[in-house]
C-alpha cells in the first residue's frame, strides 16, 4: 500500500493550486460541456433531475454517504457558505448525488443530507440513470476494494455550479478558499 | 456491510457517554493526543471519521498502528489524497509514522481514523472511547468528542449547535 509522504503531498497541492490559478487566469470560468439532461431519485421516491431543478441555480456534488471525510466536509462547507449569504442563501439549491447506489438507498440519502442543518437534495439512481448523470458532469468514480469484501470509492471532489437554466457556470474546488467560493456563489445567484 | 446496524443498537447507545464537549489532550509517555474529535453520523451510516493531532515528544520514532473502540467493529487509519480533482482514500495498512519530535495532524481531507461498522450513530455532544495502539508507546486511551456535521473542521471546541450546558 502506498504511503503518502507529507512533503510530497504538500508539494502536489501547491502544484495543483498553481495549475488551477493558471487555468482560472487564462480562462475565467470558460463554460464547458458539463451538465445535460439527467433523472435521479429523491428520498421520497420522486424523480428529480435537470428538468425539475430548472428555474433555480444549483450546486451539485457527487459522493457517497460512507465517505467519512471529503463528502461531509464539502457539504458542511456548502451549508456554511449558504449561511454566510444570509437571505440570498436560499436562492440556490444544494444537490448531493450518491455514486454508491448499492449501499445508499434513497431513504439513506434522506437521513444523511438531513445532518447538515440546511436543505440538501439527496439523489441517487439505478445504474443507467446514474451513468447518465455521471457522464454529463464528467464525474470520475471508481470502487476500490478493501480487504473483507468492503470497498471505498475514489471520486471527483468538485462542486458544479449550474445556473437556473441548468447550464454549467463554474466549479468550486476542494482546495479553493471560502472567499473565492462565496464570490462564485454570489455570481451564480446574482 | 449493511448487516452492521441490525443488532446491538440499543445496547451500544449507552456506550456513548454524555460528557463536556471541550476536547482535551491525552498524554501517555512520549505521545500526546490533542483534540480528538469525530463527526456525527446518520442512522444507518456504517462508518465515521476521527481526527486529532498526535505529537511524539520522545527521542525515538513511533507509529500509530491501529486502535479499538466498543462503538465500531474496526478502527482503521486512512489517508486522503487529491489527484487532479479526484479524491482518493486509502488505508494505511502499515500505520501512520509519528517521527521523534514531530506532530501529525489527522484532519478532514488528510489522515484520519475510520470507525468501521458503527453499532449506533455517533451523536453530537457525546464522546467515543477509543484505545489507540502505538508501536512503541503501546495503548493510549482517548475520548473523541462528537461534533455536529457543520462544526468547523479542526476546531472541535467551536461547535455552536451543541454548546456545553
Amino acid at each position: 500500500m502506498r504511503r503518502v509522504d507529507r512533503r510530497i503531498r504538500v508539494g502536489l497541492a501547491a502544484l495543483l493550486l498553481a495549475g488551477l490559478a493558471a487555468c482560472s487566469s487564462s480562462q475565467p470560468d470558460a463554460p464547458t460541456a458539463f451538465g445535460g439532461p439527467f433523472e435521479l431519485t429523491a428520498p421520497d421516491g420522486h424523480t428529480v433531475g435537470s428538468a425539475s431543478l430548472k428555474g433555480k441555480p444549483y450546486a451539485i456534488f457527487f459522493g457517497y454517504t460512507r465517505c467519512p471525510d471529503v463528502c461531509p466536509t464539502t457539504l458542511a462547507r456548502m451549508a456554511r457558505l449558504r449561511k454566510q449569504l444570509g437571505p440570498d442563501g436560499g436562492k440556490f439549491a444544494i444537490v448531493f448525488v450518491s455514486v454508491d447506489p448499492e449501499h445508499d438507498k434513497p431513504e439513506d440519502l434522506g437521513r444523511y443530507v438531513a445532518l447538515f442543518g440546511t436543505p440538501v437534495i439527496g439523489l441517487t439512481g439505478d445504474k443507467e440513470h446514474l451513468a447518465q448523470a455521471v457522464k454529463n458532469f464528467g464525474v470520475f468514480y471508481q470502487r476500490v476494494p478493501q480487504p473483507g469484501g468492503d470497498y471505498t470509492i475514489d471520486h471527483t471532489a468538485s462542486v458544479y455550479l449550474m445556473d437556473r437554466d441548468g447550464t454549467f457556470v463554474s466549479t468550486i474546488d476542494h482546495d479553493e478558499s471560502d472567499q473565492m467560493a462565496l464570490a462564485k456563489l454570489k455570481r451564480l445567484i446574482g | 456491510m449493511k448487516a452492521f446496524h441490525h443488532a446491538i443498537v440499543a445496547s451500544s447507545l449507552s456506550l456513548a457517554i454524555a460528557a463536556p464537549l471541550l476536547a482535551r489532550d491525552y498524554v501517555s509517555g512520549a505521545i500526546t493526543v490533542a483534540h480528538p474529535w469525530a463527526r456525527k453520523t446518520a442512522q444507518g451510516q456504517p462508518t465515521g471519521g476521527g481526527f486529532m493531532v498526535i505529537t511524539n515528544k520522545g527521542k525515538a520514532d513511533d507509529r500509530l498502528i491501529g486502535g479499538t473502540t466498543p462503538i465500531a467493529a474496526e478502527v482503521q487509519i486512512h489517508t486522503v489524497s487529491m489527484d487532479g480533482g479526484i479524491m482518493r482514500m486509502r488505508r494505511l495498512v502499515d500505520g501512520l509514522p509519528i517521527a521523534a519530535g514531530a506532530s501529525v495532524e489527522l484532519r478532514p481531507g488528510s489522515y484520519h481514523l475510520m470507525f468501521i461498522g458503527l453499532k449506533a450513530p455517533l451523536q453530537a455532544g457525546t464522546t467515543v472511547p477509543v484505545t489507540l495502539q502505538f508501536q512503541r508507546a503501546g495503548q493510549v486511551r482517548v475520548e473523541f468528542a462528537v461534533q455536529s456535521m457543520t462544526a468547523n473542521p479542526g476546531m472541535p471546541a467551536m461547535d455552536r449547535d451543541h454548546a456545553p450546558r
